[in-house]
């Protein structure tokens, strides 16, 4: 294998880890704050419809932006309302979601578009297009460090960027700023927080909030950057594949950016399998690949690479002393 | 502290969280430009208004009380068990390789044969992550989507790679033998005179789902293993306490709802003759939505599985003669999920206010 094809492989890694970023993110915050939230999935898929649909109609990617990111949050809010105010089970409200997803966008594409399920493709402005970074041809001539300049770190959409740099964000957000610190002690003791006289059901919102945002900008990504516009079922499982790289990444912000980064690479090598041959001379079935993501949350699940302890509060709806 | 009488808590919650996820489907309808009523009536025509339609409604219910239960069981011991479609999807694949090993001579030994063929490969497909759960404490419900995607790509590459006759374009299994067709309802009602459609495809394995409704009530209720089991979904601390081990509760009752899931498989596989890629159609997520609505009792479960039958039928007929798709039926679900499950609180808490208040001067006058 030369080196072009490797840049190539881990540019798409790249280009696939982007989604699952954000969506880690956004179930890092979730989390963080003690909401289990396993409908990243279904907010993700909702976003990715009404983006590409708004985009689609308007001509805009950033009027598809806002209408991606606004189903997002308000899914986001059902889950806040059954899971906060409503002290139901937060798994049970997160699966409903993802259902309420995955039904809704089919039945508006057919009756908005009536393609079967899908929007018309979109193009030009109704789509995050390429950018290159300056001198990027330039030195594209360059061996080694120019190459990759020129294949790995430019020519993607406006939204890889902001991906990445959502990452320090989340990190100052929760561990550097008070309403991280009040964030997490939500999640592990909010009795605690409470006590300080700081009210745990706001704070829990606004994670869901940001949540919602976060996802919002996954979908987003996903069907105006990395394809086209919106197919049927089309986030086909990132948001259980990033909340598999929370868990790797123990809760932490930059470790979910290699998580991320790592599934990303596995999907990147799926889409690839005469490199998988080439390097490990094993006839590998693509299955396998695709299986490979979830395989290893399994094992890491089952602990043999290190302990994953989630935030103590988590799941546990806040019920206030009277 | 219970404030509700027991009828209300068993029926009229349920009732009430069904209403309102029905109103919100009529609006999505009246939406999509279609009279809610008008759906309503294409529904009940296309799955209850000839025996053609009951037929599929009652297939579909099969397969759906089979998953109910799978999920069912997982609730009594408080294990989240999204894993109900990988695990009939493994059952589908037991039942076709208990069908394909040996040219069966008479439904009657098939049957019994493929039925444990499905159960052992449902019951393999739970355990794991059961035991990953019970030993290593990874989150059940984490392990088990990984494992619905596990299977769905195992399937995949064993239809493609493997099972599939050579030759053939199509990712399926040979045809299993003409020993291993069971009786279809038109087949039983013939035998007392009752005319029934030849060609929908409810067949006996509608009377093993009823059958498998009774043994999960004796289980639950009657056992001394039910009682474990509800014993420790109320509480793992007292349950260990009373000498009952929260792994083997785990395991047991994993195993126990893998069984039932790939039960669902002699239904849906051994009707369709071979095994097709996603035989299992959505039908192990739809299970959570039976168990739910169905408070995890048998007559629960059938009842609500009879209702996502029909749903299930006139959502198809729904796309045949309105423009409307079928993902309808997801919705729905999803809906019915959200509010018998989730938000079971938005309508208690209101139900609970209003019962106190009839309740309050009744006290007085005493």
């Amino acid at each position: 294998m030369d080196f072009l094809t490797l840049l190539q492989v881990l540019d798409t890694s790249v280009r696939l880890a982007t989604p699952l970023l954000f969506a880690c993110l956004a179930g890092l915050v979730c989390e963080r704050a003690g909401i289990f939230d396993i409908g990243l999935e279904g907010k993700m898929l909702a976003s990715a419809f009404f983006s590409a649909a708004v985009a689609a109609i308007s001509g805009s990617v950033w009027i598809g932006l806002l209408a991606g990111v606004m189903a997002s949050v308000a899914l986001a809010g059902v889950h806040g309302l059954a899971s906060i105010t409503f002290r139901g089970n937060q798994l049970i409200s997160g699966v409903a979601i993802n259902f309420l997803a995955s039904g809704l966008t089919v039945l508006i594409a057919q009756d908005w578009f009536g393609q079967g399920g899908r929007t018309p493709s979109l193009s030009g402005g109704a789509r995050f297009n390429e950018i290159k970074l300056p001198f990027a041809d330039l030195l594209s001539g360059l061996p080694y460090i120019g190459q990759s300049y020129a294949e790995l770190f430019s020519g993607h959409s406006l939204l890889v960027y902001v991906g990445f740099l959502t990452v320090p964000l989340t990190w100052w957000v929760i561990f550097r700023t008070r309403f991280g610190l009040r964030l997490r002690a939500a999640g592990e003791n909010p009795e605690a927080v409470d006590t300080a006289g700081v009210n745990v059901i706001r704070i829990r919102y606004t994670a869901i909030a940001i949540c919602g945002l976060l996802c919002g900008l996954a979908g987003v990504y996903l069907a105006t950057g990395l394809q086209a516009g919106f197919v049927k079922e089309m986030s086909s499982g990132r948001g259980f594949i990033a909340l598999a790289a929370l868990i790797f990444a123990k809760w932490r912000p930059w470790y979910a950016l290699f998580s991320c980064l790592l599934f990303g690479f596995f999907q990147a090598l799926s889409f690839r399998p005469d490199v998988v041959k080439a390097v490990t001379s094993l006839d590998v079935p693509g299955q396998l690949l695709d299986a490979l993501p979830y395989i290893l949350t399994v094992v890491i699940l089952a602990g043999f690479v290190g302990k994953a302890i989630p935030p103590r509060a988590g799941g546990e709806p806040y019920v206030k002393e009277s | 502290m219970t404030v509700l009488p027991k009828w209300a808590d068993a029926i009229l919650i349920p009732l009430l969280s069904i209403l309102i996820s029905f109103v919100i489907s009529g609006l999505v309808i009246l939406y999509l430009g279609l009279n809610p009523f008008e759906a309503l009536r294409l529904m009940v025509t296309g799955a209850l208004g000839s025996s053609y339609g009951w037929g599929y409604t009652l297939f579909y219910t099969t397969n759906f009380i089979f998953t109910g239960l799978c999920a069912a069981i997982a609730f009594h011991a408080r294990l989240f068990n999204i894993g109900g479609e990988g695990q009939a999807t493994l059952g589908g694949l037991g039942v076709a390789l208990v069908c394909l090993a040996v040219p069966w001579p008479h439904w009657t030994l098939a049957l019994p044969a493929a039925l444990i063929g499905g159960a052992l490969f449902g019951a393999a497909w739970a355990f794991i992550p059961a035991w990953l759960q019970a030993r290593r404490g990874s989150h059940i419900v984490i392990t088990t989507i990984m494992f619905n995607y596990i299977a769905a790509a195992l399937m995949v590459y064993l239809l493609v790679e493997i099972l599939k006759p050579e030759g053939s374009m199509d990712p399926a299994t040979r045809r299993f033998g003409p020993g291993a067709e069971l009786p279809l309802f038109s087949d039983i009602f013939g035998l007392v005179g009752i005319p029934f459609s030849s060609s929908a495809p409810a067949n006996i394995s509608f009377f093993i789902a009823l059958l498998a409704c009774l043994l999960f009530w004796l289980l639950v209720w009657r056992t001394r293993l039910g009682y474990e089991i509800r014993a420790y979904g109320h509480s793992e601390t007292a349950a260990d306490y009373a000498g009952i081990s929260p792994a083997r509760m785990i395991i047991i009752a994993m195993i126990v709802s893998g069984a039932l899931a790939g039960c669902m498989a002699i239904n849906s596989v051994m009707a369709t003759e071979r095994l097709v890629l996603n035989s299992v159609e959505g039908a192990g997520f739809i299970g959570l939505a039976v168990a739910l609505m169905g408070r995890s009792h048998p007559v629960g479960v059938i009842l609500a599985a009879l209702l996502f039958g029909f749903l299930y039928q006139g959502g198809g007929e729904l796309a045949l003669w309105a423009n409307i798709p079928r993902e309808l039926i997801i919705l729905i679900q999803g809906l019915v999920i959200l509010f018998t499950g989730a938000l079971d609180n938005m309508v208690r808490m209101p139900l609970e206010r209003i019962f106190l208040m009839i309740r309050r001067p009744g006290k007085q006058g005493a």
